[in-house]
């Protein structure tokens, strides 16, 4: 059986500016907005509110009122912040929670209010935190929707939990406007001296929707079950997510590692049942007082063990600051991918085991940054910058073979830098070049192995390649830009050390 | 000294190489590596795997010359399918350079890190994997404290590291189990062929545990070391060019 709950916030607007600005707290403020050429009251604060000055009102007629009344800006997007706000930290009692436009909160509790010892001591509880807030609540438990927002706004207590039964009987004495209706619906039925919903509910259908049009009979349906009406969560239910609430708040680093291998045993047990691997997952823990806070990783393959996961969290956890106490975690997988068996290798007949290497490589990333780790696959190009590329995964292999016909320097410089040579002839190789100042002469040389510009993929002049060996032994590969003209010397590079 | 003694001297041999943590002889991947006439000088004639060694260089050049020996004997090590980590500061190392010496360069996963002190703690982790062929870290200095804690890390997981010194600012006595410094030699050809022949290296080896240090010159042909013929030396100092 469903069970929502509705929160109203009588004084949302009123309340979030304050919270905002704390230091209006014993001042008279309203709010208010520009409205057919003149200001109008938005919101106003209680005690404002205790003199006479109510919403709707000019300003110019509440300062009559009270002289030092502060008159600050509406932001129109203001509640609905706030309300997401208090949405999100509302998941603490439940996964599911929505906004209700433009004052209230609606919650599915199915199932989570025994966790708090029952409905009464549950919407206690949260009542008691948004009082914390600064927040003035009423609230109602009841099997839908409908009849839970009737509740808050209509009914007597600041705390109403109806059962199924009750919430009939309590639903038949409140006043039309407790269905949601329109105004224009309102107004007719009061009219017609239709005052309580008890008043109308057992009237025939067809006449209903003749005098009232269809709003009035979905409203009804919804209110009373007949009609199943849809919640849309703040946030999407996440399917790997595990949430570990605290009697005690936490503070303690070793608190916290309890907690993070409870839920990662929770949640890998889980994973393993189902065949996946956590690839992303983040760690959240709630503060006392209403701070988040979460750290998150990443893995180089699906990984589930929870020995694995904890490692890399730990590198983490001094980020946490649990301040007063933590009391609740949420551990939650991101990204979820199926679980490579045990038998497929990275590479065909490897000794290391692909877990570990992978493991390796997830506390590397970890502690020292995401980009470090690089793996090259060969490419078919013969332009050296070209000729291998970035593997995209660990597991990728090859589509090409490395060849191994033409020398290639085991060293090579990311950008070519310029030489000084003296070559005897245009295409001959060099006698000697002078690089950072230090003159290498020419014993040997190999040479020139051209290599073309690709004008598909780039523009410019081709290479010619020499290997070189100096007096002393040591090898470089010194390339010459373009083609000789005559006129114009050539610009020589050094670009990589043969071993 | 006649055979029981002789049996006695081994087997205290091996006894004080093994408190020294290095690992005996047996171990899978001991005696893969042929280094030529250089095995002689190391314990048992075997290059010690599971060990960590430092390798001194000086210029760009000579450093490439000690990238080339390392990725030799990296070949060597990944001879059955291992793969291994390759730790530096930027990328300079060509993948495609390194199939040259056997090794296959998409088994080599490079670690760009520019901080000193993370490469350390990289190449510790790294060296704590068991089953990679070998870790390379590009690291100038190595103090005494942070070569114990590498050498503690391959003596129990068999890993073996190099670390490839280049301009090193102060030569400390370190824990590793052997200090080579590698320097470029004019290259070789049996045939007297003009051009670049095979490449040939002073591979000095000036520091080993329970060995003999001592100086080679070493030409690498068709995967294997052999020592240089002397011939060679006396290079023609003429110009010459391959004729293309």
């Amino acid at each position: 059986m469903k069970r929502l709950m509705a929160i109203w916030f009588p004084h949302l607007l009123a309340e979030g500016m304050l919270r905002r600005r704390p230091h209006l707290k014993d001042t008279l403020f309203v709010v208010a907005a520009s409205d057919h050429g003149r200001m109008r009251i938005t919101a106003a604060c209680p005690a404002a509110q205790k003199q006479g000055i109510f919403v709707g009102m000019a300003v110019a007629d509440a300062r009559a009122l009270v002289a030092n009344v502060q008159v600050l800006d509406d932001e129109p997007q203001l509640p609905l912040q706030l309300l997401t706000g208090l949405g999100h930290w509302c998941i603490r009692y439940t996964p599911v929670a929505a906004t209700d436009l433009p004052d209230g909160l609606l919650l599915d509790i199915s199932g989570c209010a025994h966790l708090w010892g029952g409905e009464e001591k549950y919407a206690a509880d949260i009542q008691n935190r948004l009082k914390g807030f600064g927040y003035t609540t009423r609230i109602a438990i009841a099997g839908t929707i409908g009849a839970a927002w009737a509740l808050t706004r209509y009914g007597k207590q600041p705390i109403a939990v109806a059962s199924f039964d009750e919430e009939r009987a309590a639903l038949l004495s409140l006043p039309p406007a407790a269905l949601r209706l329109k105004l224009v619906t309102v107004e007719r039925l009061q009219k017609l001296g239709l005052y309580t919903i008890g008043h109308f509910i057992n009237m025939g259908r067809s006449i209903l929707r003749r005098r009232f049009g269809t709003g009035l009979l979905d409203r009804m349906d919804q209110a009373f079950g007949w009609k199943d009406e849809p919640l849309i969560p703040l946030q999407p239910i996440e399917p790997f997510r595990e949430r570990l609430p605290c009697l005690e708040p936490i503070v303690t680093r070793s608190g916290i590692e309890i907690a993070l291998q409870q839920l990662l045993n929770a949640l890998c047990e889980r994973l393993v049942k189902e065949g996946k691997g956590i690839r992303k997952a983040v760690f959240k823990t709630y503060r006392v007082d209403g701070e988040a806070q979460q750290i998150e990783i990443g893995t180089h393959l699906p990984s589930q063990q929870p020995i694995h996961l904890f490692k890399l969290f730990e590198l983490k956890i001094d980020q946490i600051a649990p301040a007063l106490g933590i009391e609740l975690f949420v551990l939650e997988a991101l990204n979820v991918e199926k679980a490579r068996s045990s038998q497929e290798a990275l590479w065909h007949n490897s000794t290391v085991n692909d877990t570990r290497l992978a493991q390796l490589l997830d506390q590397l990333t970890g502690k020292l940054g995401k980009g470090i780790v690089h793996r090259y696959l060969p490419e078919e190009h013969y332009w050296p910058e070209r000729s291998f590329r970035e593997a995209k995964e660990l597991g990728e292999q090859p589509t090409t073979t490395w060849h191994k016909d033409r020398p290639r320097p085991v060293r090579l410089l990311s950008v070519p830098e310029p030489v000084e040579v003296a070559a005897p002839i245009p295409d001959y190789p060099p006698m000697h070049f002078r690089h950072k100042g230090k003159l290498h002469t020419i014993k040997k040389a190999d040479g020139p192995e051209r290599i073309e510009q690709e004008w598909w993929l780039q523009e410019g002049e081709h290479r010619d390649y020499y290997i070189v060996e100096d007096e002393i032994g040591e090898r470089y590969w010194l390339f010459r830009l373009g083609h000789y003209t005559g006129d114009n010397p050539h610009q020589w590079y050094l670009h990589g050390f043969f071993s | 000294m006649d055979g029981v003694q002789k049996d006695i001297v081994a087997r205290l041999q091996q006894d004080i190489l093994r408190l020294q943590g290095q690992r005996p002889a047996n171990d899978p991947l001991a005696g893969k590596v042929e280094l030529g006439p250089v095995l002689d000088a190391f314990p048992q004639q075997v290059f010690p795997t599971g060990a960590v060694h430092e390798y001194i260089s000086g210029s760009p050049a000579a450093t490439a010359a000690t990238s080339g020996f390392i990725a030799s004997i990296l070949g060597s090590l990944m001879q059955n399918g291992g793969s291994c980590v390759w730790i530096g500061p930027e990328k300079i190392i060509f993948p495609p350079g390194l199939k040259a010496f056997g090794i296959e360069p998409d088994r080599v996963l490079f670690i760009h890190l520019k901080k000193e002190k993370d490469i350390c703690w990289a190449m510790e982790t790294a060296l704590q994997v068991e089953g990679l062929a070998g870790v390379v870290s590009e690291l100038p200095d190595l103090n005494f404290t942070v070569s114990r804690r590498l050498q503690l890390a391959v003596e129990k997981s068999g890993v073996t590291g190099f670390v490839l010194r280049q301009q090193p600012r102060k030569l400390h006595p370190t824990a590793c189990v052997g200090r080579w410094q590698i320097s470029s030699l004019a290259s070789y050809h049996p045939d007297e062929m003009p051009g670049i022949g095979f490449p040939c290296w002073n591979v000095e080896l000036q520091k080993i545990r329970g060995g003999k240090p001592g100086s080679w010159q070493l030409v690498w042909m068709d995967g294997h070391f052999l020592a240089l013929p002397d011939t060679s030396l006396i290079s023609s100092q003429t110009l010459l060019r391959k004729i293309g």
